[in-house]
């Protein structure tokens, strides 16, 4: 084995003898090989971690179409926004007027009525369907379900009370219920997303 | 089993030391693929594709848990999902024409870390088992590739499938049935489909099982040499690690130079363009052929044209549909009684002048004959040739071999390793 050692080959001697400062040439000949070895392996797992976000197929789903104009003060409807639900609902003079009475500073998640509706259609809220707390569907949307304490939605799973104006009032939820970006492109239809 | 002289895993730290004793992991691969493991100190580069080989199968299984990821085996969305998983999913294209020509790139190796064990008789004693579980792993990498080919659900796949399972079908009374067994069904369709992916799902893993077996009867009487003489002293080996790391690391970096020129600039070369249509039942492509990697056995396969009969008689003692399925899977389990056929015990073709003869001349020129052929028109005069090189196949293995060992007078042997490399050495203490 000694003569297979390397440091003692001759022929071996230029790459593998130390120099005075201690550095053999094939030091860096192992820092290049390993060092491009390892930037190659680790940007070989950028691909792979990659293909488990969004495809593009599911980012093209972004926007829904939305016609509201059946849609009567008090009541609501449940559509799809990403595979999600969506809450659209035209309140009631009522329910703008209790919404608004409210201290702000008083809420957990500070926001007006006008801060989570469009101007010109402050009766329309639309708001994801999702809870803030675990990501139940809240009930209130359709006829007859209980909406809580403050007349707004009710989330079942852990005991989440929205206002009218889909703010958290009660319970363990963190966040009024998300408005998504959305526009009307006309005066009855809302695109959102 | 190593030689006396292996070296002995060592824990550093502390941590090391207790985990040592409570799970051995690093020292199994200390001596599995580390310093721990002496190899013969003369290995050329034929002896780099043992390690390519399990490279490539982990490419495979990497790439193929994550396509799994976004294909849907379904007959109706089948071929869709490979098209979403082309167009939507992020990095799809480049994982899929990984996994593709990772599967080209695989059988490359093979056959190369095959015909090494040819050349140099890697199959005689002591190492016939490695060799036996080497052609279960082979058998194992055909299925697999084969079911892994229908699941795009082409043109290609689909009547791949229905010709492969097809020579089920030529065994006498059973066949037929045995057929739609395989299907379930009359034709290829989803249940078919279902379970060849659980299978090309599954196999991978009972593949990495007998590389594990394969590894470690390879363990046993540690790597053969080119020159086919066994290590006899420490001066005949150098560890695995450093040595043969770098050198089968160096042989990586080559081979993935070409896999990721394949990958990024010829995605499709070795791939079939009837398979970017899909699946109908009712219009059978113009030239039915499976991958490339088939083809030497597809020729075999379609030399047969002509029923066994008893002369002047008439009678059918087996039918030419038969006789080429006969043949086909005979090409390969003739590897099997390999170690046996061939009685040599001068190990090494460089030590054999007449059996490198045959290899070179022989072998070598009929392999290539019949990986053009299994790709042509099945028309003449290509069926006249596969019939001829078929033959010569068979021949080769099961008449030349045992004469050539018989007959032949090989060149002298070194005395070791050592006195091939260095030109002299002295007789071990």
């Amino acid at each position: 084995m000694a003569e297979m050692s390397g440091a003692t080959t001759p022929a071996g001697a230029s790459e593998m003898t130390e120099g005075a400062d201690g550095i053999r040439r094939r030091d860096w000949i192992h820092i290049a090989a390993l060092s491009t070895a390892g930037v190659g392996g680790a940007s070989l797992l950028f691909p792979l971690v990659s293909q488990m976000s969004p495809s593009a197929d599911v980012l093209a789903q972004g926007s829904t179409e939305v016609d509201v104009s059946a849609i009567e003060a008090g009541q609501a409807i449940k559509t799809m926004f990403r595979k999600q639900p969506l809450f659209v609902r035209r309140l009631t003079a009522e329910e703008i007027d209790e919404a608004n009475a409210v201290d702000i500073s008083t809420l957990r998640d500070p926001q007006t009525l006008a801060e989570r509706t469009k101007e010109g259609h402050g009766d329309m809220l639309i708001t994801m369907g999702v809870c803030t707390h675990l990501g139940c569907v809240p009930l209130g949307a359709g006829e007859g379900e209980n909406r809580g304490e403050y007349g707004g939605y009710f989330c079942p799973c852990h005991g989440s009370h929205y206002d009218t104006a889909a703010r958290i009032r009660k319970g363990p939820a963190p966040l009024n219920l998300v408005v998504p970006e959305y526009e009307f492109t006309s005066d009855t239809v809302v695109r959102v997303g | 089993m190593s030689f006396a002289w292996a070296k002995q895993y060592e824990p550093q730290s502390a941590f090391t030391k207790w985990l040592d004793e409570k799970l051995p992991l690093p020292r199994l691969v200390y001596n599995a693929v580390g310093a721990g493991y002496p190899v013969p100190r003369n290995l050329n580069y034929m002896w780099n594709f043992g390690v390519l080989a399990g490279f490539f199968l982990m490419v495979q299984i990497v790439t193929g848990v994550v396509l799994a990821m976004h294909y849907a085996a379904n007959s109706e969305v089948a071929f869709g999902t490979v098209e979403h998983i082309m167009r939507n999913v992020n990095y799809g294209w480049m994982l899929r024409y990984a996994h593709a020509n990772g599967a080209s790139f695989f059988f490359i190796v093979i056959y190369l870390h095959i015909f090494r064990g040819f050349f140099y008789s890697s199959y005689k004693a002591p190492r016939e088992m490695i060799w036996l579980l080497g052609v279960v792993i082979f058998l194992l990498m055909m299925a697999t590739a084969f079911m892994g080919y229908v699941l795009p659900w082409g043109q290609m796949s689909f009547w791949g499938a229905q010709v492969i399972t097809g020579l089920f079908s030529a065994i006498p009374i059973v066949g037929e049935p045995l057929q739609v067994w395989l299907l379930g069904g009359f034709a290829p369709d989803n249940a078919a489909l279902n379970r060849f992916f659980s299978l090309h799902f599954l196999l991978p893993f009972v593949i990495a099982g007998v590389v594990i077996l394969h590894i470690w009867a390879l363990h046993i009487p540690g790597s053969s040499n080119p020159t086919g003489v066994e290590v006899k002293q420490e001066s005949d080996t150098v560890p695995f690690h450093p040595y043969y790391t770098a050198k089968d690391g160096f042989g990586l970096g080559v081979i993935l130079i070409f896999f990721t020129l394949m990958v990024f600039f010829l995605p499709n070369a070795l791939g079939h363009p009837d398979n970017y249509i899909e699946a109908n039942p009712l219009s059978t492509p113009a030239l039915i052929v499976p991958e490339w990697y088939f083809y030497p056995f597809y020729a075999i396969l379609r030399a047969f044209t002509g029923d066994l009969t008893i002369p002047f008689t008439g009678i059918v003692l087996i039918p030419a549909k038969l006789l080429g399925v006969i043949a086909m899977f005979g090409s390969i389990l003739v590897w099997f009684i390999l170690p046996w056929l061939d009685k040599s015990p001068v190990r090494s073709g460089h030590y054999r002048p007449l059996f490198r003869k045959f290899f070179w001349f022989g072998l070598i020129p009929t392999m290539a004959a019949l990986f053009y052929l299994g790709g042509a028109h099945a028309e003449e005069p290509y069926i006249m040739f596969s019939q001829i090189f078929t033959a010569y196949y068979f021949l080769h293995f099961l008449v030349i071999l045992p004469i050539v060992s018989q007959i032949e007078v090989p060149k002298p042997l070194p005395f070791s390793i050592t006195e091939a490399v260095t030109g002299k050495d002295k007789p071990a203490e």
